[in-house]
C-alpha cells in the first residue's frame, strides 16, 4: 500500500467538468489523499467460453484521458484485467464479470480491456457490488465488424464511491451498444465514452439510475464523431427519490468537421418522485460540419403524469402499485435491452426497493 | 341490484383565471340493469360528469352528492371507486409506455377481485374477452394504448369492462371513432357486460347510431353544465333531427 504523490491538478469544483460532483465525497480519489489498496476485485464469475480469456498484463492505454482520476489510475497501475475475445467467436450467452471484495478504508485502482477480434459477437456483464472505494480506467475496442452489448450494473452498497470512465472505441462497421445501470452507491460518477474510428461504426449508450435520499450519481456522456458515416443513439432515464437525491447527466456529442453523413440523437429523460430531489441534464451537440444525415437531442425532467396515475386507478390499482407500474414502465424501455431474464429481474426489484423505500420517507 | 345517485352536483376546474364552473347542479339516478343515454353539444360538461364521478384530480366538486346504494363516493380515493364497482370507459384512453396490456390487466383484475386470478384460468379469460372483440391476442403484449389507434382503444375499455365486471358504467364517446363494423362489435360487448352483471350504463354520445345497438331506457339532454330534458329514447331521434338549437338558447 502507498499513499498516492500529487503531482496531479487537483479539481476545485469550478471545473466544468466538476461543478457538480461532490468533491468532499470522493473518499480522497480526486486529491490523491485515497490510500491505494492492492485489491484486484475483477473476476469472471461464470467459466469462460473457449476463445475468451482474462488475463493480467502490463498495457499501455489505448486513449488519451483528461480526467485527472484516470490519470492517477493509469499513474499508480500498469497491470490491466483484460478481456479479450477472439476473431470471429459469437456468443450467445453473456459472459459474466464482477467483484465481490471490496473495502472502504482503502481505494482500488482498477484498469481494464475489453477487446473484441474481427466480427466477434458478445455480451459482458459487470456486476458491480460491495461497498468498495474504487477508480476504474476501462476500455473497450472493437475491432472491425464485431458486435458487444457491454452491461454495467452499479449495484453497490450505501457507501460505496465508484468514479469510472467505460470508453469504447469503435472501428470499421462495429457495433456498441452499452447499458449503464446504476441503483446503488454514495457517489458514482461515471463516463460513458465513446471514439468512432471508422466509417460504418455505431454506438448505443443506454442508461438507467435511480437516486434515493442522500445519493450522488453522474453521468457523463461523450460521444466523439471524428470519422464519415457513423451512428449514435444516446438514450439515459433516471428517477430520483428523497431529500438531496442528486444525478447528473451530460450528453456531449462532437460532430467534427470530418464526420459527414454523421446520424446521432441523444436523449435524457428524468422522474422526480418527490421534493427535496435535483435532476440536471446538459445536452451537448457541437456541430462543425453541415453534411449530417441528423443530429438532435431532448431532455425532459418531470413529475408523475397524472392522467396515467389517474387511469390505473381507475381500474382499481391502488396508488402505490400505479406509481410502481408507472416507474417499472419507465425502466423496461432500457433494462429490457439486457436480454438476460435474470438480471432484468434483479435490477427492476432493486428499483421495485428503491421506491418503496422512498415511499416510506416522502 | 344497485343504485348511483348524483344530487345537485356542482364541478369547478382550476384554470388559470381561477375556478370555473362546469358542471351546474347535475340530477340523475342510474339502477342496475338501466341504460342512460347522455347527449349535449360540445364543451357542456358531460366528460367532467363522468370524470367527476370516477374521481379525476383536476375537478373539484364545490357542491352536492354522488353515492353508489348510499355509500358517499366522492370520499373514496380513485382505486375505491373502482373497487366499489364504478367503471369509467374513458374518450381518451391513455397511454401507459412500458406497461403491457397483460400486465395491466392482471393487476387491476387482482385488485378488483381481491386475490390475484389463477394464471391458468385468467391467459384463457383475457383470450376470450379480446376475441370476443375481434382485437389480435399480440395486444396483450403491446404497452397500455401506446401507438393504438383510436378504435383500438376503444375496444380496449371495452374488453376491461367485460373483463373487470363493474357494477356501473360510464362510457364517454366510447363509440366515436369506431368504424360500422366496430361499433357492432364493442356494442355487443357492452351488451354481454350488461347482461352477465345486470350493469347500469350511463352512455355519453353525440348519435343515435350507438342507440340502435345499445338501447337506452332513458335520454337525457345535457346543456351548460346541467340535465336540461329527459324522456325515452324518442327524445334521441328528435335530436338527430333538430340539433340542440332549443337547449342551448335558454
Ligand atoms: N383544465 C381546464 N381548463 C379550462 N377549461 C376546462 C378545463 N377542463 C375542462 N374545461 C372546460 O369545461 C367544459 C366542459 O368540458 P367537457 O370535456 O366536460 O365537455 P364535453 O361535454 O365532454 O364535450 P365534448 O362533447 O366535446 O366531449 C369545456 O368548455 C372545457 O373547455
Ligand atoms: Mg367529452
Amino acid at each position: 500500500m502507498s499513499v498516492l504523490t500529487t503531482n496531479y491538478l487537483t479539481p476545485t469544483g469550478r471545473e466544468e467538468a466538476w461543478r457538480f460532483t461532490p468533491l468532499k465525497r470522493l473518499r480522497g480519489l480526486h486529491d490523491g489523499t485515497a490510500i491505494q489498496s492492492d485489491r484486484e476485485s475483477l473476476v469472471t464469475k461464470t467459466a469462460l467460453p473457449s476463445g475468451v480469456t482474462f488475463t493480467r498484463e502490463n498495457l499501455e492505454p489505448l486513449s488519451a484521458s483528461d480526467d485527472v482520476i484516470i490519470e492517477r489510475v493509469r499513474g499508480a497501475s500498469s497491470a490491466v484485467a483484460h478481456l479479450a475475445i477472439a476473431a470471429n467467436s459469437e456468443f450467445s450467452e453473456p459472459i459474466f464479470l464482477g467483484r465481490s471484495v471490496g473495502g472502504l478504508d482503502t481505494a482500488e485502482f482498477s484498469r481494464v480491456r475489453i477487446s473484441l477480434g474481427t466480427h466477434a459477437v458478445a455480451t459482458v456483464i459487470v456486476e458491480n457490488t460491495t461497498d468498495t472505494v474504487l477508480a476504474e480506467d476501462l476500455e473497450i475496442y472493437l475491432a472491425p465488424g464485431s458486435n458487444l452489448k457491454f452491461v454495467t450494473l452499479q449495484e453497490f452498497e450505501s457507501k460505496s464511491v465508484y468514479t469510472a470512465r467505460h470508453h469504447a472505441i469503435v472501428d470499421k462497421d462495429a457495433t456498441f451498444k452499452s447499458i449503464t445501470v446504476t441503483v446503488g452507491g454514495d457517489v458514482v460518477r461515471i463516463l460513458p465514452t465513446v471514439a468512432f474510428k471508422a466509417p460504418g461504426a455505431s454506438a448505443d449508450l443506454l442508461g438507467v439510475y435511480f437516486a434515493t435520499a442522500g445519493q450522488f450519481f453522474e453521468h457523463r456522456n461523450h460521444v466523439d464523431h471524428a470519422v464519415p458515416h457513423a451512428k449514435s443513439n444516446v438514450n439515459y432515464k433516471g428517477a430520483l427519490a428523497g431529500q438531496d437525491a442528486h444525478t447528473v447527466w451530460i450528453g456531449d456529442v462532437l460532430i467534427r468537421a470530418a464526420a459527414e453523413g454523421t446520424d446521432t440523437y441523444e436523449l435524457n429523460r428524468n422522474l422526480l418522485l418527490s421534493d427535496g430531489a435535483r435532476a440536471d441534464s446538459v445536452p451537448n451537440l457541437e456541430i462543425e460540419t453541415g453534411e449530417i444525415i441528423g443530429a438532435g437531442h431532448a431532455s425532459t425532467t418531470g413529475r408523475f403524469d397524472d392522467e396515467q396515475l389517474f387511469y390505473l386507478m381507475s381500474r382499481g390499482i391502488a396508488m402505490a402499485d400505479a406509481r410502481r407500474l408507472v416507474v417499472r414502465g419507465f425502466f423496461n424501455e432500457i433494462v429490457s435491452e439486457i436480454g438476460n431474464e435474470e438480471v432484468q429481474h434483479r435490477i427492476m426489484d432493486r428499483i421495485d426497493n428503491e421506491l418503496e423505500k422512498a415511499g416510506r420517507n416522502v | 341490484m344497485s343504485t348511483l345517485e348524483i344530487r345537485n352536483l356542482q364541478v369547478s376546474v382550476n384554470t388559470d383565471d381561477g375556478m370555473v364552473e362546469i358542471l351546474k347542479g347535475v340530477d340523475l339516478t342510474i339502477k342496475s340493469g338501466e341504460t342512460h343515454a347522455i347527449m349535449g353539444p360540445n364543451g357542456s360538461g358531460k366528460s367532467t360528469l363522468a370524470y367527476s364521478i370516477a374521481g379525476h384530480p383536476k375537478y373539484t366538486i364545490t357542491g352536492g352528492t354522488v353515492t353508489l346504494d348510499g355509500v358517499d363516493v366522492l370520499e373514496m380515493s380513485v382505486d375505491e371507486r373502482a373497487k366499489a364497482g364504478l367503471f369509467l370507459a374513458m374518450q381518451y384512453p391513455v397511454e401507459v409506455p412500458g406497461v403491457s396490456v397483460s400486465n395491466f390487466l392482471r393487476t387491476a383484475a387482482t385488485a378488483l377481485r381481491g386475490e390475484a386470478p389463477k394464471l391458468r384460468t385468467w391467459v384463457g379469460e383475457v383470450k376470450t374477452a379480446m376475441e370476443a372483440l375481434s382485437m389480435d391476442p399480440a395486444f396483450a403484449t403491446r404497452n397500455v394504448n401506446e401507438g393504438f389507434s383510436g378504435g383500438e382503444k376503444k375496444r380496449h375499455e371495452i374488453m376491461q369492462l367485460e373483463l373487470l365486471r363493474p357494477k356501473m358504467a360510464i362510457l364517454d364517446e366510447t363509440d366515436s371513432g369506431l368504424d360500422v363494423d366496430a361499433l357492432r362489435i364493442v356494442s355487443e360487448g357492452v351488451n354481454r357486460a350488461k347482461e352477465a352483471n345486470n350493469l347500469g350504463v350511463i352512455l355519453i354520445t353525440h348519435y343515435t347510431r350507438i342507440l340502435r345497438y345499445i338501447k337506452p331506457d332513458f335520454v337525457h339532454v345535457f346543456a351548460n353544465g346541467r340535465i336540461v330534458e329527459q324522456g325515452g329514447p324518442e327524445l334521441a331521434e328528435k335530436l338527430e333531427a333538430n340539433g340542440y338549437a332549443d337547449y342551448v338558447s335558454k
